[in-house]
């Protein structure tokens, strides 16, 4: 037992002067990948947290143990976090604004048949 | 107001199979099963016999929970409770079945009356009670060797059950047909692991093969079968563990020249003492951690 030697890093173990701890801090230098999940009754994957992996296949068995512990899930995505390129906050008056008073655009005008569930 | 988690759209389910997942609060895992004693089969040998695959399950998971807070990474933590919650579930039903057919020892006049025999069985038993092979209880050392001898205990595990499925006592075969979906993604784990530690770096490399050539004299009982073992596999009940050598051998070799490992030489089959009670005193000192609680408080609840 004495072997094993905890280094910390995730704060669940004390550190020492020369190992700060802290959520920022990734020992191994393992890439950041986004977990993407899909229900089994669901038709989209919904993007359910992240995750640190070395590589893409470790990637996807990881989001098994970590994110579909209670039956969330069918189906997994993984991405690597620096592949995603988002909208930044700043930009969301420009991007976002003008789509708010053109109700032309909103399918009101007719009435959808009651069969027809995903429009 | 109900916020709306990402969760909702998952788990939102129209049938009630996701329900069971949230707190069934079930006491008795045997409730509603049948645990009569299939014919021409000795309730004694039967319930030993569970005692052995149980305690392998018990011991192994206990030395996998070693890990948790001190895992090199968040993610290889969750890992590891979930392979070692995986093994307790089946120790826990396997000692239910040994409980079932009357094998309690002196466990059951320890513990108090109200505690299940399946706990009774894992708190109030002594190392010599014990029937788990060496290779369980062996200490875990450093996370290559962990995962070296994570690999080849699912492998043989994955084998046993595998052919286990078979078995005339129905409860045994449905508790190795629900073990076999969990004991692939055991085996998977750790082999993946160990191919990505053996070809990884020179550091990692050297740990591996220094755990592969820790872990293989551990091996030299794990296909030796006691009499209660051949006995049963005789009337159809268990699995001959010599009967798995070629599946694990040729399982663990691919997995090595994976990793580039030296697989070390077969080592000289050795008698089961494990599995008549004959431990080192590492699995003593396992069972202080494991039996400390429930010993010194044994009508506690939580």
């Amino acid at each position: 037992m004495s072997e094993v030697i905890a280094e910390g890093g995730h704060g669940a173990v004390p550190t020492g002067p020369e190992v700060p701890a802290g959520p920022g801090r990734v020992r191994s230098g393992w890439p950041l990948y986004e977990v993407f999940v899909r229900g089994k009754r669901g038709l989209n994957h919904v993007h359910v947290g992240s995750l640190h992996a070395p590589d893409d296949e470790m990637a996807v068995h990881a989001a098994r143990d970590l994110y579909t512990r209670r039956n969330e899930g069918v189906s997994i995505w993984v991405v690597r976090s620096a592949d995603i390129t988002a909208s930044s906050p700043d930009e969301k008056d420009e991007l976002f604004a003008p789509s708010g008073d053109k109700v032309y655009r909103h399918p009101t005008f007719y009435d959808i048949p009651e069969n027809v569930p995903h429009i | 107001m109900h916020e709306e988690t990402v969760y909702d759209a998952l788990t939102a389910a129209p049938g009630d199979e996701a329900r069971w997942a949230f707190g069934a609060g079930f006491d008795d895992p045997l409730a509603g099963v049948d645990t009569t004693v299939p014919d021409g089969v000795d309730p004694t040998a039967l319930g030993a016999y569970c005692l052995m695959l149980g305690d392998d399950a018990l011991v192994l998971s206990q030395r996998l929970t070693e890990w948790v807070t001190r895992a090199p990474e968040l993610e290889e933590e969750v890992a590891f409770a979930n392979v070692a919650l995986d093994l307790l579930g089946q120790a826990r039903l396997l000692l239910a079945r040994a409980g079932s057919v009357g094998v309690l020892g002196r466990s059951r006049e320890l513990a108090t009356a109200s505690i299940p025999d399946e706990d009774a069985l894992a708190f109030f038993r002594d190392a010599d009670e014990f029937r788990c092979g060496a290779l369980v209880a062996a200490p875990g050392g450093d996370f290559a060797r962990t995962l070296v001898r994570l690999l080849v205990a699912s492998a043989w595990r994955l084998a046993l059950f595998t052919r286990l499925r078979d078995s005339r006592d129905p409860v045994l075969a449905a508790i190795a047909a629900k073990g076999v979906a969990e004991l692939a993604y055991h085996r998977d784990h750790a082999a993946r692991w160990v191919v990505r530690l053996g070809d990884g770096t020179a550091e990692s490399h050297r740990r591996a093969q220094e755990a592969v050539d820790a872990v293989w004299p551990l091996t030299a009982d794990l296909f030796s079968p006691t009499d209660v073992e051949a006995g049963l596999a005789a009337v159809g009940v268990a699995v001959d563990p010599a009967l798995l050598r070629e599946e694990v051998e040729s399982v663990l070799a691919e997995v090595l020249t994976r990793a580039t490992l030296t697989v070390p030489d077969r080592p000289a089959p050795a008698a089961p003492e494990g599995r008549l009670g004959r431990h080192g005193p590492e699995l003593a000192e396992l069972l202080t951690g494991l039996q400390g609680l429930a010993r010194e408080h044994p009508a506690a609840t939580w």
